[in-house]
């Protein structure tokens, strides 16, 4: 048990404190900060997928009037380390299409952009492999977030085998691009006096930091990354890319001058990663009641050559349902494509779409309510590490979303309602996302000028952690809001976690909470000038002895037209557990739109390989799509609202990814029930329903 | 960015004179497509001419009954004017099931006519098409082909027009007024466009410097209309496959009719084989369902929109259907 704050500010509803700001336009973002006589750089990017470099001809970019670089890999710095996707620029190999090959920095942007084009390059193409085949499969390691590849608990064969009721089938996910408003961006400047001074786009200034510090072998107090503001991430900003190598090394080239790059939205298709495409095969063994006995999911999902990611898909099936015989794997095909990495809840968003479809699958050729079947197989203890719970609230949030959404009202047969011409269906899901919190953080509480200073390099991404944490903040110290000065996004200040892994909060917020108690121990209430505290965060031990998750239920209802096939969402509702929520505005924003981000999941985003020419061939948003306001009808989020004492001081759980987790499966279930039609391939588009 | 010159138009006259004696000159209007491909690279003029200030933005009653709209009329104007609203309801509905509400308070009655393929490989220049460059190939043929034709596309070109607007003025029987050096001529939006062939670089059969002064309505075709747009989301998508309709029927009798097909052609399908089968006929559900197999029956599917084929003819039905009472009236949004 922790030590829990008493909420008065947490739990308030507030509006963003650096909203004005933002509204105003004064809030700098990475491009926004004023450097004196800055450059800007403009990258070449390969058009073949694989093969190398025979020669450039930047004769004309370097005779260009303004053209002060022109970086290739024979004059590029040389970068340390074995991750290749920062070794950009060392040797003339070309590992996927769009790969950066050279860059051109000039005194306007125009002038660069102008110069790269008329940069000749002469490859050597070798044939591509774009698509996943059998015969190239691997098992990784490990996968993302440091979990098991593969797990096997009892005997699933035998299971299936022997179980009144079956699913077996394969469900895709499709591939996918966070694509966040602000685009990857960086401002370098390098110094011999000081290091690297960057503005970033980033979802952790120290994280960054230390990547930058290793790649370029710069002692790390002789980096520093500046990021207050970021316009969005989703996980592609939660480490560097190439780009921003790439800028750093024309800042190295030519010091005492700042060089700006933000990617293009068409580079953010393949420098920034996205979500892999994946296949999933889901086997459910049950009794005739609905009794699982045994789950298992097989993940095959493509990886690029360049560097290897795993998400892990078959997480959520390790840990959602009771069952006897388990077994779950994940294999990788190493492509020559661009680097896939974090986007918004890795693994359960493509899993919980396949898991929650194979159950209502499973309900179905049950014959029982989708809720019935999960409350039906609902595990006492953790089914994948048998350790009890901190806290599941499942089935509550299943009843409470019924309610909410009159669920019960429903015809459990296929194609029983209709409005007109449109086939109305209600679909149900679970969403799951673990709760953690980060070892590593720091915070600083120091006392000036009758007012707290709280500093810790947090990252808000747009959550609204500037306001979350200084609620936390004062709650902590016992005094109102308007007494705390916050200050994040800069890894000059104390080190802090990734706004990642939905842990910002959990992680910063328990850091504040220590350095607030251990300031308020030792001044007592009424401080002097300049008494201050760091404190550092031990790392957490509950996962020692609890399984840490949120949970949620997730309601779609879902019109299909009986002659078009297209499909609409009119309502989704959402109810969540996540724990005690800090501020309800900032918190249903990210709940509010996890769901949206699935419903694109569910509908729209589909990045599509063009095998031939080996890139995404829908690389804008105009082609690639997401959901317009038109398409967000009457959607909820709501929430428990039952803190978690052990987890953390507030009680709280992340709620940045578990939004995500489920949405498809609850729109592709309501789907089925509209139609008839089981689509197991995202995005469920129009044509899936013409016969 | 490429650098190149602008001026601004004095009249119409002057603009295609500057256009006509350059061949790297463009015209620019609303610029919501053109702005696009100059950031693109795909448009690399040499002079831009700016006809946006010229005030053709007049919607005239004609002595026939007709209309005549400026050719710089704004989308949203147009769509929203008192005598399209009650006269050209296909028109108004069509305008405004295109683009955003911020692109068509822009975009210009001629730009949109001459708006140009959505194709993504016509929009990166960084590979092969036909259109932009020709004879370098067509990668749609095989590659991401979800938006692209089913009728009337050769080896060359599979793109297809994406105009809503242009959809339901072939739809109208409208003829667009052409200023050419050679004075003014008219020539019906039917047939402004082209099929690709083996020259797909050319939309259309205007010459290099002709500018489209104004689009001319005739009288209302009467009965009733519906344009109907199936996208792959709500709004702000272009057409699968759109379908301008307007039917009269007098005593139990398809008297005459107009459907054009957008999204599956390189240029708004007049679908003339579904009319004449029904022109004349009785609207039965048979009827109709010959009349739309027939349309279809050359359709060619490539890799990834076989499915167009059964959406066109289902909405083909589905809007006849309601056009002609044979099914009980359908809700449309519930």
């Amino acid at each position: 048990m922790t030590e829990q704050l008493t909420p008065v500010e947490i739990g308030r509803d507030r509006a963003r404190f650096d909203g004005a700001l933002k509204a105003e336009g004064a809030a700098p973002y990475a491009y926004d900060y004023p450097v004196e006589d800055p450059l800007y750089l403009w990258t070449v990017d390969s058009t073949i997928a694989k093969g190398r470099v025979a020669a450039i001809d930047a004769s004309a970019a370097e005779a260009t009037d303004g053209v002060v670089l022109v970086l290739t890999h024979d004059n590029a710095v040389r970068v340390s380390g074995d991750d290749l996707e920062y070794a950009v620029l060392q040797d003339p190999a070309v590992r996927f299409r769009g790969q950066v090959v050279a860059a051109v920095v000039a005194t306007t942007p125009e002038v660069a952009r102008a110069a790269a084009e008329s940069v000749v390059v002469r490859y050597d193409q070798e044939p591509h492999s774009v698509t996943v085949r059998a015969e190239d499969l691997y098992r990784p390691e490990k996968v993302n977030a440091g979990f098991p590849t593969d797990t096997d608990t009892g005997d699933l064969d035998a299971a299936m085998a022997s179980a009144a009721v079956t699913v077996d089938e394969g469900y895709v996910t499709a591939r996918t691009h966070a694509s966040p408003v602000e685009p990857h961006t960086t401002v370098a400047t390098w110094t011999d006096a000081d290091g690297f001074l960057v503005f970033e786009s980033s979802q952790s200034a120290h994280g960054f930091r230390r990547v930058f510090s290793d790649v370029f072998e710069v002692p790390a107090e002789r980096v520093r990354v500046i990021a207050p503001f970021v316009g969005g991430g989703f996980g592609s900003k939660g480490m560097p890319h190439a780009g921003a190598v790439v800028a750093m090394m024309a800042a190295r080239a030519l010091p005492g001058r700042p060089v700006k790059y933000a990617h293009t939205r068409r580079q953010m298709f393949r420098l920034v990663g996205y979500r892999p495409r994946a296949e999933q095969r889901v086997r459910l063994a049950a009794d005739a009641d609905g009794t699982l006995l045994g789950v298992g999911v097989d993940v095959v999902q493509e990886s690029s050559v360049v560097k290897e990611y795993a998400e892990q898909s078959a997480m959520p099936a390790r840990t959602m349902y009771a069952a006897p015989h388990r077994r779950t794997s994940h294999r990788l095909a190493a492509l020559d494509v661009p680097v896939p990495s974090w986007m918004r809840a890795p693994g359960e968003a493509p899993g919980m779409f396949a898991l929650e479809s194979a159950m209502d699958e499973l309900a179905h050729e049950c014959g029982i309510d989708p809720i019935e079947l999960r409350v039906l197989n609902e595990p006492a203890v953790d089914p994948d590490t048998g350790l009890p719970h901190s806290s599941r609230y499942l089935v509550r949030c299943l009843r409470a979303g019924a309610d909410l959404f009159g669920w019960y009202h429903r015809d459990p047969r296929v194609r029983s309602r209709r409005q007109g011409p449109w086939l109305v269906g209600h679909g149900v899901a679970a969403s799951t996302y673990p709760a953690y919190r980060q070892p590593n953080n720091t915070a600083l509480v120091r006392f000036a000028d009758g007012r707290y200073q709280v500093e810790i390099a947090a990252a808000d991404i747009g959550t609204g952690a500037w306001t979350a944490l200084n609620q936390i903040a004062a709650d902590a110290l016992g005094v109102p809001v308007d007494e705390v000065d916050l200050a994040i996004g800069d890894s000059a200040l104390p080190v802090a976690s990734v706004a990642g892994g939905s842990s910002g909060t959990a992680s910063w917020g328990t850091a504040i909470v220590t350095a607030a108690r251990q300031f308020r121990e030792k001044f007592g209430s009424h401080p002097a000038e300049d008494d201050e505290v760091r404190a550092d965060v031990p790392a957490p031990t509950v996962a020692e002895e609890f399984a840490t998750h949120a949970h949620g239920a997730q309601f779609a209802e879902v019109h299909v037209h009986e002659d078009t096939g297209e499909i609409r969402v009119p309502r989704l509702y959402g109810v969540f557990d996540a724990g005690q929520v800090i501020n309800p505005r900032t918190a249903r924003s990210q709940l509010v739109g996890g769901m949206v981000m699935g419903m694109s999941m569910a509908l729209h985003e589909d990045s599509v390989m063009d095998p031939a020419l080996g890139h995404t061939a829908n690389p804008d948003l105009a082609d690639y799509h997401i959901p317009v306001n038109a398409d967000v009808c009457d959607l909820r989020a709501e929430w428990l609202g039952i803190p978690d004492h052990r987890l953390n001081p507030m009680g709280s759980k992340g709620i940045g990814e578990i939004g995500i987790t489920g949405t498809a499966a609850a729109i592709a279930n309501a789907a089925f029930h509209a139609t008839g039609v089981r689509v197991r391939e995202l995005p469920i588009t129009l044509d899936k329903f013409l016969g | 960015m490429r650098p190149f010159a602008y001026q601004r138009a004095a009249d119409a006259p002057s603009a295609v004179a500057a256009v006509a004696a350059d061949p790297r000159a463009v015209f620019l209007a609303g610029g919501t497509n053109l702005v696009d491909h100059l950031k693109l690279g795909v448009a690399a003029p040499s002079l831009v001419v700016d006809v946006s200030g010229l005030a053709v933005d007049e919607v005239e009653e004609l002595p026939d009954g007709g209309l005549r709209i400026g050719a710089g009329t704004r989308n949203s104007d147009l769509a929203a004017h008192p005598l399209v609203r009650e006269r050209y309801p296909l028109l108004s509905e069509a305008l405004l099931s295109g683009a955003s509400g911020q692109l068509r308070n822009v975009a210009t009655t001629g730009g949109n006519l001459l708006q140009r393929t959505r194709c993504g490989y016509f929009r990166d220049t960084t590979v092969p098409c036909n259109k932009r460059e020709p004879g370098s190939g067509c990668p749609a043929l095989t590659g991401h082909n979800r938006y692209h034709a089913i009728l009337g596309a050769s080896r060359e070109c599979v793109a297809t027009h994406p105009s809503d607007m242009a959809t339901a003025l072939v739809a109208l029987d409208a003829t667009a007024v052409v200023l050419g050096v050679d004075g003014s001529r008219r020539v019906p939006v039917g047939e402004l466009h082209r099929l690709p062939g083996d020259d797909p670089t050319r939309d259309t059969v205007l010459a290099h410097g002709d500018l489209i002064t104004a689009v001319e309505l005739p009288a209302p075709f009467g009965g009733r209309s519906r344009y109907r747009k199936v996208r792959d989301r709500a709004s702000f998508a272009f057409a699968l496959v759109s379908l301008a309709a307007a039917v009269r029927v007098r005593d139990g009798v398809i008297d005459d009719l107009r459907l054009v097909l957008g999204g599956v052609a390189h240029t708004p399908w007049r679908a003339r084989h579904a009319e004449d089968a029904l022109r004349g006929a009785a609207p039965t559900e048979g009827a109709l369902r010959a009349a739309a197999d027939a349309e279809l029956l050359d359709a060619k599917a490539l890799t990834g929109n076989a499915f167009k084929v059964p959406l066109a003819r289902n909405a083909l039905l589905s809007v006849l259907r309601d056009l002609t009472d044979i099914a009980p009236e359908l809700e449309e949004d519930a």
